[in-house]
């Protein structure tokens, strides 16, 4: 697969304070990427670092094939970082054109990109009297203006209402599907859930986890248990080496699986060992508590 | 080079301030020039024309309009500070960055920008300074009129280091307020220093040779004071008030490297931040 984004070994220190610890991991074209991890995990640190606006203390990053240097890979990347920086005193469309000279496009582009997010009729305001969700759709007009061949968003439904935040997954969504690679960084795990199809997870710097959203979820899932009789089917549940970690919280049991079992299996069992169930319930662990898991054990 | 030149003048033309501000330091010096060239009656009393006292003589008329329209130049310094502390306000370095421009093209494109300017003041005013000079002076001779205007280039040259230093100090403080600010600092500084030199050697001389090694000194001594000249033209026979007016070689070379030191450490300092 056509590599996008190679980071090798890449640490960051401010002072004392290790803001990115030796990470690694690589963006293909065509898939949607997360960033996941807590406030100040590295990873606006790391993305600051490939777009040239953060100097690295050690390791090495390269762009595309790495034969091309990084402000000439920039101008085929599109990227918002944090808040939407543009001239307040400008307009719009004045502001979309200092961009593409500095990029180096056609100002045709500008229309088809206000368009798109929706802003064509406000291209002659000036920036500053924009609201929030209007400058955030700017940025990313601003971000696509080159057609980029990666989209880096920085939290980009921070600060943003309901409306403005579904506004701006839509239009993610949207950019997606037309077969752009997407890079995002979030600390919002159902977003990250919702948009992307690999993650890597941070935390203090370092990489926990970098794959598949979906094998992210390696566990068989769980069983919410409930019968009359508690300590006999306790009794059951820890002769049984099927299962791993055993919560009792009230009259409900947990009971974590460590190798597949459907439900109308578990409860056949039950009633061939003489229990009687009087709640089943099997489930998955949401994005959320693995993402909780990895961040606390650790 | 022109599309980062182009880059910048969209940045200061579409705002307002830095607008008047070019306005203001391009417009000015005109003003004062073609007023100070009319003759003036105050109400039948008496009549000032200052073109009578013979500054608007060829070659003396360089001398006295480069040096009373450098003054000027405060305004435009206003702007170039402007120019970088509001890219550090408005987040708009960063984006740029991120944009795809690299740190050495964003320093050249401001600097472009300072030598742009200087040179089209510096055109302005020969041009206005050769025609209010053919219209009064009493010589007209092509060797006269050109013979000093080695007084433009020294313009020249004084305008780019003056917001050299200025773009350093802007991006060395961030802040519009406080590189103003530090200008003020340095012209103390500088005095301290001559003031430490002539503790060391004992002589004014040589601590105003040490002096004339300082960014503000050397470009103010780029073009003297000509004041003195205008008095001396009138009594010649007064020895004791000659003085050495010309642009020198090294006074310009000196200059140049503090334009060189000053473009490269902001340069420096760019490369080394982390934004």
């Amino acid at each position: 697969m056509e590599s996008i984004l190679t980071i090798n070994n890449l640490t960051k220190k401010f002072g004392y304070l290790t803001a990115v610890k030796n990470l690694s991991f690589t963006i293909n074209k065509g898939n949607v990427y997360g960033i996941l991890g807590p406030n100040g995990s590295g990873k606006s640190t790391t993305l600051g670092i490939v777009l040239n606006v953060v100097n690295k203390t050690s390791g090495d990053f390269h762009w595309f094939d790495g034969n091309i240097s990084t402000h000439d890979a920039l101008k085929k990347v599109g990227a918002i970082i944090e808040r939407p920086n543009f001239y307040p005193y400008m307009t719009a469309y004045d502001n979309l054109k200092l961009v593409c000279n500095i990029k180096g496009v056609d100002f045709s582009k500008i229309q088809e990109k206000l368009e798109l997010v929706g802003l064509w009729d406000r291209k002659d305001n000036k920036f500053r009297t924009y609201s929030l969700g209007m400058k955030q759709r700017l940025a990313i007009a601003s971000a696509l203006l080159n057609d980029p061949e990666i989209l880096i968003l920085d939290e980009p439904t921070n600060g943003l209402d309901p409306q403005g935040i579904h506004q701006i997954r839509s239009l993610i969504k949207q950019i997606a599907a037309n077969g752009t690679t997407i890079l995002l960084a979030s600390h919002l795990l159902d977003e990250v859930e919702k948009v992307c199809s690999h993650v890597v997870v941070l935390r203090k710097g370092e990489k926990l986890y970098s794959g598949r959203v979906d094998e992210m979820i390696s566990s068989h899932g769980y069983l919410e248990l409930k019968a009359e009789n508690q300590e006999q089917l306790l009794k059951f549940l820890n002769d049984k080496n099927i299962f791993g970690k055993i919560n009792v919280e009230d009259d409900l049991i947990t009971a974590f699986l460590d190798e597949p079992l459907d439900a109308k299996s578990v409860n056949q069992l039950m009633f061939d060992n003489g229990i009687v169930l009087t709640h089943l319930v099997k489930r998955k662990e949401s994005l959320e508590e693995q993402f909780l898991q990895l961040t606390d054990n650790n | 080079m022109l599309r980062l030149i182009k880059l910048e003048l969209q940045k200061l033309w579409l705002n307002r301030t830095s607008k008047i501000l070019i306005f203001i330091s391009f417009i000015l010096p005109f003003t004062v020039l073609i007023l100070s060239s009319i003759k003036i009656n105050f109400f039948g009393f008496f009549t000032l024309e200052l073109g009578e006292l013979g500054i608007f003589n060829f070659p003396i008329i360089w001398h006295i309009t480069t040096f009373f329209a450098s003054y000027f130049k405060l305004f435009f310094a206003i702007v170039v500070v402007s120019m970088i502390g509001n890219e550090y306000s408005n987040k708009t370095l960063k984006q740029n960055l991120i944009d795809g421009l690299s740190k050495k093209e964003f320093i050249l494109s401001k600097f472009y920008t300072i030598v742009f300017f200087s040179l089209v003041a510096t055109i302005l005013i020969g041009v206005a300074t050769f025609f209010i000079g053919l219209y009064y002076s009493s010589y007209t001779e092509v060797s006269i009129i050109f013979r000093e205007t080695s007084f433009l280039l020294a313009y020249f040259v004084k305008l780019v280091g003056f917001f050299s230093l200025c773009l350093f100090l802007g991006m060395l403080l961030k802040r519009s307020a406080f590189a103003l600010a530090f200008l003020f600092i340095l012209y103390i500084f500088e005095w301290l220093v001559f003031w430490g030199a002539y503790e060391v050697f004992g002589t004014t001389e040589t601590a105003w040779k040490v002096k004339n090694f300082l960014p503000l000194e050397s470009m103010y001594k780029l073009i003297d004071q000509p004041m003195q000249r205008v008095v001396m033209t009138k009594y010649p026979d007064k020895i004791d008030l000659t003085y050495d007016y010309g642009v020198y070689w090294y006074e310009i070379l000196i200059v140049i490297v503090w334009i060189g030191v000053f473009t490269f450490l902001s340069y420096r300092l760019l490369k080394k931040r982390d934004l």
